[in-house]
């Protein structure tokens, strides 16, 4: 790591190791939203920006997850150190099975197909009133309960459990994209004829990929149905799939660092704009043409410009 | 046991017979180039050892083990390496991170999830001297997109090498290089040890009489002559063929 990139790193864990202190709850919550998405953006660029898979059905494991974990709490009244990993479980389960499906397919057909995966799960959790409560969804959701001798009930222990999960995970993730699998998943983004040709088994490295990214989609869903204490069939709908796709792209795909941000800035945008209007979704719908226009490699790829044109390269 | 085996080979795209019973084999550490007139059938031909596409019948066999229908990584695995004739590489990609790739491959690393990629300093090194075998050491840290169209194709040649297979296909390697730089690529392949067999479609006649041992000569489909050097220049029918075409 370069000493710029480390004085980056160890000032945002500083950053936000003391936001407990510096914010409201209100914000903090705001803030522990932010990490969530974060984490969520993060596993859709392992897809989206490493392998070049864009996929149109993330939330499907974010949402399995998630009502994994709601069912789990309300119907069974299974504890937190159930069914926390049973979401885990559940998501990567799906995430196997539909990547067999999924990745029969390239391209645009990929990304129809992984939408109408996650529809069905959507058109599941709305329809199954009796189990998932329909549009009603899961309420009174309790926050994790692990025997702790302090209680996640509150904001500021609810945000460091966040931090800790999503900080972990981050670094999990920074490691894939670097290690040999990694690089692999970028080449058969740039070729896959010739990562053939090398020797490579492509499509078992994209299906790694789409499991993995589903269990770190999955993690974030786990996350936010204790932290919303309600599960929706929002959770699994096109909306937040495309949502996702948005943070990845406006933050830059492929850099990890990029899709984190967007996801920020997506999640405080919702919450500001979202006081004034209804209309958030047209403002996205704004976002998405302007960034494709004015910055198609993301804000990272901005800042990336930006920086190269000073030191004159 | 000989290197690669073609047996009655046949490939149809629904009513054109592109490839039609074709025959030969290669022997071992033997240089041996294909050529004939554009639609003669070498690119399917191509194809079917490499595992691109698959022969509608026929068989393949590379020492002497049957891979007509094994897939392409598979066949790579066995020690089958081929350059492709429109230069295909990772544009985005460092001309280092495109030949660690392939150095990655070799060392079956792929599926390696933790440790980073630069803490492999073995496949780092043998990176680094491949790229200077080829006069890319200059060039490791620039994006592929940005490096001229010769280098590309000496990168082509780099990623094909970097497994040191056991059998090379090269799909016309020198296409469309200005006469210094192909004469570069022949020396490389002049270079080349003789573990390796090659195998090669080539369009300059120069360049196919300078590097085969033996030439196979395909004309609708089918082989219509196969010799050495001497034996093609001689041969009358491949004179007419390609006076004919030309």
């Amino acid at each position: 790591m370069s000493p710029r990139r480390a004085a980056v790193s160890a000032a945002l864990a500083l950053v936000l190791l003391a936001l407990p202190y510096a914010l409201t709850s209100y914000y903090l919550d705001l803030a522990t939203k932010m990490l969530i998405f974060a984490l969520f953006a993060m596993s859709l660029d392992l897809l989206l920006g490493y392998a070049g898979l864009a996929s149109l059905g993330h939330a499907a494991f974010f949402g399995v997850a998630a009502y994994t974990v709601g069912l789990l709490e309300l119907r069974v009244g299974a504890s937190a150190w159930v069914a926390f990993p049973a979401g885990l479980a559940a998501a990567t389960l799906t995430g196997a099975v539909y990547g067999v499906l999924a990745l029969r397919a390239r391209g645009t057909y990929f990304l129809m197909i992984t939408l109408a995966l996650a529809q069905v799960l959507w058109g599941v959790a709305f329809g199954w009133r009796s189990l998932t409560g329909g549009d009603d969804g899961l309420p009174n959701i309790p926050r994790p309960d692990l025997g702790l001798p302090w209680s996640l009930a509150g904001s500021t222990p609810y945000y460091y459990f966040t931090l800790l999960a999503v900080g972990a995970a981050a670094a999990l993730l920074v490691c894939i994209v670097r290690s040999p699998f990694g690089y692999a998943l970028r080449g058969i983004r740039e070729s896959e004829s010739r990562m053939l040709a090398l020797g490579y088994n492509a499509w078992l490295h994209k299906y790694l990929a789409f499991v993995l990214a589903a269990a770190f989609a999955g993690l974030a869903g786990c996350l936010y149905a204790y932290y919303n204490r309600f599960v929706g069939p929002e959770y699994l709908h096109v909306i937040r799939s495309a949502e996702a796709l948005l943070m990845v792209i406006l933050g830059g795909a492929g850099t990890l660092a990029g899709p984190a941000i967007g996801a920020g800035v997506i999640v405080l945008l919702e919450n500001l704009i979202s006081a004034y209007t209804q209309r958030w979704l047209l403002i996205l719908g704004g976002i998405y043409i302007a960034v494709t226009l004015f910055a198609p490699r993301g804000l990272v790829g901005l800042v990336h410009d930006y920086r190269s044109r000073r030191s004159g390269r | 046991m000989s290197a690669l085996g073609v047996h009655a080979l046949s490939k149809s795209f629904g009513g054109v017979q592109a490839v039609s019973e074709v025959s030969f084999s290669v022997e071992p550490g033997e240089r041996r180039v294909l050529i004939g007139p554009n639609g003669a059938g070498k690119t399917t031909l191509f194809h079917a050892v490499s595992g691109a596409q698959l022969p509608s019948s026929g068989r393949v066999t590379l020492f002497g083990r049957d891979i007509t229908r094994l897939a392409p990584h598979a066949r790579a695995r066995l020690g089958l390496a081929r350059t492709f004739q429109i230069t295909n590489l990772f544009s985005r990609l460092s001309a280092l991170e495109n030949v660690l790739l392939a150095v990655a491959a070799a060392a079956r690393v792929g599926f390696a999830l933790v440790r980073p990629m630069s803490a492999y300093r073995p496949l780092h090194e043998r990176a680094a001297r491949l790229l200077e075998d080829c006069g890319l050491a200059q060039s490791a840290a620039r994006p592929v997109r940005h490096l001229s169209y010769g280098e590309q194709r000496q990168l082509e040649l780099a990623l094909a090498l970097a497994g040191s297979p056991r059998l090379l296909l090269l799909d016309e390697p020198t296409a469309g290089l200005s006469a210094a730089e192909t004469a570069r690529v022949v020396a490389m392949v002049r270079g080349l040890p003789r573990e390796m067999t090659i195998l090669m479609i080539e369009h300059d006649m120069d360049v196919a009489f300078e590097l085969a041992d033996r030439i196979t000569v395909l004309h609708q489909g089918r082989v219509v002559a196969e010799g050495d050097r001497a034996a093609i220049r001689a041969d009358p029918q491949v004179a007419e063929i390609y006076l004919g075409v030309e």
